[in-house]
């Protein structure tokens, strides 16, 4: 059976995968169907590997991984993988060729290639069809890699950090190209970046990759509304339920702790709290 | 209808939703029967999460302002007076109970409080 619409694009489920110095360790996490996620981690966290074990790229060592409704060891995901749009960091296409004989290449490559969609997102990307790949700017060799990506009528993005090294306009532009793309309830993308911000633009579900451990797996809106960051004075701070305290800082002329909100009093003033607040409290654990 | 969400308020994201379009219904600039954007057209346009505007939607159909109609989307419910009524009448109380914690404060007495009051309502 390939054609299962399931909830969930992606479901990964207690993924183990050992290297001599590194392993992942039993990741879970789920992309309900028609929801943008954002993986987050430090270099060498294991978000690539991640996305290599679930395009089967690396044999996984054990637990279970589903992509479109399909087991990612079976037969019949060579099938489903027309249905997924994949960038990488780099787009690898040789140096000579132009946007034009990218087209003629994916027309053979892809069942479901679209030449007109794609000649309709050179457009929009402000693309030249005749200029030769060595020449093209990073910026622009990305948004050539999507532009392929979206052409073969993918049911779901993988992105593995495509939009760093690249300004902020441009990442904005892609960005709002994600997000129309999950205006149809059955597109989903799954993206890793280091660019908290871009993540916490767009992103419904949030992973936190640390050392090859998922740390959390959440709905963004409920993290930003679960957790507080405050500034107070040392004599403040021990009054707070100390089991609520998330990770903290001591100087010496206060404390910056990321809390639960409800183990706060109602007068206490929190600051604004940004994703990636979360993420440097809870990576660095009790201390920072 | 103009939804401006900000992030630097101390609401929920779901909350400054879903007030919002509570006020484009007390206010009576949606009316009974309006249809409400799809909650993915809405998450999309504001650039906000699926999740966080069905939870907004949601609490609107909890209370009462709107109803949805299965395949084909939420609609504005029929205006119901009293609930409004109970809604401002919650405000009020939360203005006087404010008054009286910090009346304390100016050493204001309840009869002195009533007077002030009564001197405001009547320049108004």
């Amino acid at each position: 059976m390939r054609r299962n619409d399931a909830m969930n694009a992606i479901e990964v489920k207690g993924l183990c995968k050992s290297y001599k110095d590194f392993s992942i360790d039993n990741v879970s996490f789920y992309l309900p169907s028609g929801s943008i996620m954002g993986l987050v981690g430090e270099n060498g966290a294991g978000k690539s590997t991640t996305i290599k074990l679930i395009m089967n790229a690396v044999k996984r060592d054990s637990g279970e991984i589903t992509v479109l409704g399909t087991d990612n060891i079976s037969k019949e995901f060579h099938l489903t993988k027309e249905d997924i749009g994949i960038v990488l960091d780099e787009a690898y296409f040789p140096e000579v060729i132009t946007a034009r004989n990218v087209n003629s290449i994916m027309k053979n490559t892809y069942k479901n290639w679209d030449a007109s969609k794609f000649y309709g997102y050179l457009s929009t990307f402000k693309l030249p069809e005749k200029k030769v790949f060595k020449e093209f700017s990073r910026g622009m060799k990305m948004k050539l890699a999507i532009a392929v990506a979206l052409s073969h009528a993918p049911k779901l993005l993988i992105l593995d950090e495509a939009t760093s090294g690249l300004d902020p306009i441009i990442r904005d532009e892609i960005l709002d190209i994600f997000n129309d793309f999950t205006r149809d309830e059955t597109h989903s993308v799954l993206m890793s970046s280091h660019i908290v911000s871009d993540l916490e633009k767009i992103c419904d579900y949030v992973g936190f990759i640390h050392e090859g451990k998922m740390m959390f797996f959440e709905e963004k809106d409920r993290l930003l509304e679960e957790y507080a960051l405050i500034k107070t004075t040392k004599a403040e701070f021990d009054q707070i339920n100390s089991g609520a305290v998330k990770g903290k800082k001591i100087t010496e002329y206060g404390v910056e702790a990321l809390v639960e909100r409800k183990a706060l009093p109602k007068e206490l003033v929190t600051e604004h709290l940004c994703l990636e607040d979360i993420i440097l409290f809870l990576a660095k654990g009790g201390n920072r | 209808m103009d939804i401006v969400i900000s992030n630097s308020s101390p609401l929920p994201i779901y909350e400054q939703v879903q007030s919002q379009i509570k006020n484009a219904i007390v206010s009576g600039e949606l009316k009974e029967g309006d249809g409400l954007p799809s909650i993915r057209t809405l998450a999309k346009d504001l650039r906000i999460s699926v999740i966080t505007t069905k939870r907004a939607y949601d609490e609107l159909e909890k209370a009462g302002y709107i109803y949805t109609v299965a395949a084909k989307g939420c609609y504005v419910a029929q205006k119901n007076l009293s609930l409004i009524r109970e809604e401002n009448l919650t405000k009020i109380e939360e203005h006087m109970r404010s008054i009286i914690a910090i009346a304390p404060s100016c050493g204001l007495t309840q009869e002195k409080i009533i007077e002030m009051f009564r001197v405001i309502y009547e320049e108004k």
